[in-house]
């Protein structure tokens, strides 16, 4: 069964594992799943993160210099996992998960109980090649990332491959925390590509910040992704979830 | 029976062996299946390679000379030849990729260019061929460098390019790049015009295409002066590696020992060193697999060396590959071995070589010659930029 959802109007949030402290991590999740988010992304912190704007840039350097690392994090997952009822999902840079050993890495999710894991740098012909039968062997389902301008027949590849995790459509072409989401010629674009991915969620990121963004994302996708605002929100002390919700 | 493959051949991925392949997010996935068939398309282009080679002779000055050092031969008891890409219009090998990639740009109809420089060297080029074809052009630099680096921070605004400082991480050409790479994220009209053999695919082929007019002529060279078109030994210094792929290329697949000078630092075990192929291990930067500086959790470590162009904690791919199976040496040369080599060169044959051209210089005081040894040195650049380092230096 996939512990994604289709046509329910859902919301996720991106934490930086280790960011603002290094042991913010687990209250984090447990406070945005008791405040209804629907599943989490729990950024691995890297030191080169080329696909994001300043504000993950910044979490990240912050999250390494606090002491977070792929061992911590893991140990913090370990200790919630029990409590924790919605999906999670690791997300991050490919080399950390290389040097830390890539099956080693997946029997670590397994363990903690991981949903499903991003990451953005690996494309999926590399998946496929080298890595796709590892992550079957211990049946971690991968996401990966589609763009609007991304073929129908890729889609229809990265779909039939998703069937135990969602499709995640970056909104448009830039890192992340640019805000110009939602622009009118898009839209189309992405009614289309939720009928490509039939039984298989859509979920939109990349530049989602305000109630408005999310609105519009639940007419198109099944899914909004909020990464940079959310960051920006613990920053400023804000309760970003309740500006979201109803 | 299965075609051997070249060194210098890809798989269809973009991997030499294990090391390079294209390892970005599908932000840039239509961009790189776009230069990758433009790239193939110009391979057997008549009118491409015919202009190319026209603005190398016409415009950089080439072929560049290949210069017998007298004195560096008695030195060390055969013949060292100094390959002179330091007289290429702009001062170093920058050019010859510069060109070629600029001449694909246009054919690809961009008006905007993005680069990364260290030193400089490839910034200077990128605006100079930006200015010839009256292309936007915008160069990322690390903060730390345009400080160490300042006359080539001038030339590139006085050719009209905006110079972007990179804050991030240790101010440097990794960071620089990073910053490019963001900027053609966000730009995917842009054309990012990348300046070593780095990158993701088709980048480190690209640009050892472009640079092996360098071994290219070295071969047609030697011929005349020697009778045999290859040496014994070609030494080039390596970051990315880009003047190192050039002087190889047309090499690698025949026994001339081929030589890769990496920039040591303060020492290869002093923490501040950029000897990738020595203290690193296999990891993705910028979009392709290759040997990186990192530490056990995967984070890359900033790397050291007083030469900008050489400060860069990974290598392309195709010397990860060659160096792996032992068909490239590795050496390394400390900041004050190259330093004593500018030295060296500039009093020996007034020639004042970049820091970075010094360190393989340098590296003829590490190695054993024959007397039937023929040497090529490739010098990848000039040291103006580098001046004021070398008048700090109290034993001079």
């Amino acid at each position: 069964m996939n512990p994604f959802i289709k046509n329910k109007k859902q919301l996720s949030i991106f934490i930086t594992a280790g960011f603002p402290t290094l042991n913010s991590t687990t209250n984090q999740i447990l406070e945005l799943q008791s405040k209804g988010v629907d599943f989490i992304e729990v950024g691995i912190p890297f030191s080169d993160p080329m696909a994001d704007g300043v504000v993950i840039q910044e979490s990240s350097s912050k999250a390494l210099s606090n002491g977070m690392n792929m061992d911590i994090l893991f140990d913090q997952l370990e200790a919630i996992k029990n409590d924790v009822h919605i999906p999670l999902v690791l997300m991050g840079y490919l080399n950390p998960v290389l040097q830390y050993g890539l099956e080693k890495f997946l029997i670590k999710c397994k363990d903690v109980k991981m949903a499903s894991v991003i990451l953005p740098d690996m494309s999926f012909e590399i998946y496929e090649r080298f890595y796709q039968s590892l992550f079957e062997k211990y049946e971690i389902p991968m996401t990966f990332l589609i763009t609007p301008t991304s073929s129908d027949e890729r889609i229809l590849k990265i779909v039939e491959s998703s069937k135990k995790s969602f499709v995640y459509l970056v909104s448009h072409t830039s890192i992340t925390g640019n805000k110009q989401t939602f622009q009118e010629n898009l839209l189309e674009r992405y009614s289309e590509i939720k009928a490509l991915c039939k039984n298989v969620p859509l979920m939109i990121g990349f530049g989602i910040s305000t109630k408005n963004d999310v609105e519009k994302a639940h007419k198109s996708c099944d899914g909004a992704i909020i990464g940079s605002a959310y960051i920006k929100s613990l920053i400023e002390k804000r309760d970003l979830v309740r500006e979201l919700t109803p | 029976m299965e075609k051997i493959k070249k060194y210098t051949e890809v798989d269809d991925l973009g991997f030499y062996g294990h090391f390079g392949g294209a390892f970005v997010p599908e932000l840039l996935r239509d961009n790189l299946e776009e230069l990758t068939t433009f790239f193939l398309e110009i391979e057997n282009d008549n009118a491409f390679q015919n202009e190319f080679l026209s603005l190398l002779k016409y415009y950089v000055g080439r072929p560049s000379p290949l210069y017998l050092s007298q004195k560096l031969s008695n030195e060390f008891k055969c013949p060292i030849f100094l390959k002179r890409e330091d007289l290429n219009h702009t001062g170093s090998h920058k050019i010859n990729n510069a060109i070629g990639q600029i001449l694909l740009a246009k054919k690809m109809g961009k008006s905007e260019i993005v680069a990364e420089t260290g030193a400089g060297q490839h910034g200077v080029a990128t605006a100079t061929v930006c200015a010839l074809m009256n292309m936007k052009c915008i160069v990322f630099m690390g903060e730390k460098d345009i400080e160490r680096q300042a006359p080539n921070v001038q030339r590139m605004k006085f050719l009209g390019a905006e110079v972007i400082p990179a804050k991030s991480g240790s101010k440097t050409l990794k960071d620089a790049t990073n910053e490019a790479i963001r900027y053609w994220i966000n730009h995917t009209n842009a054309y990012y015009l990348i300046g070593s053999v780095v990158g993701p695919h088709p980048y480190p082929a690209m640009v050892a295409s472009f640079q092996s007019v360098i071994s290219k002529e070295i071969k047609s060279q030697l011929k005349e002066m020697t009778g045999t078109e290859n040496p014994t030994k070609i030494i080039a210094c390596v970051g990315g590696g880009s003047n190192a792929a050039g002087a190889f290329f047309e090499y690698y697949d025949s026994n001339v020992e081929l030589i890769a000078v990496e920039a040591g630092g303060l020492g290869v075990n002093s923490g501040y060193t950029a000897a990738t192929s020595v203290v690193g291990n296999p990891g993705v930067l910028h979009g392709s697999l290759t040997l990186l500086m990192q530490d056990e959790y995967g984070q890359v470590v900033e790397p050291y060396s007083i030469s900008a162009g050489l400060d860069y904690p990974g290598i392309g791919p195709l010397h990860a590959y060659t160096i792996q199976i032992g068909r490239t040496k590795s050496i390394s040369v400390t900041d004050e071995e190259a330093l004593k080599a500018a030295k060296k060169l500039a009093v020996y044959e007034g020639i004042i070589p970049a820091l970075e051209s010094a360190h393989a210089i340098a590296a003829l005081e590490k190695l054993k010659f024959e007397s039937n040894d023929v040497v090529v040195v490739n010098l990848s650049g000039r040291g103006d930029k580098d001046m004021e380092t070398y008048l700090n230096l109290d034993s001079y």
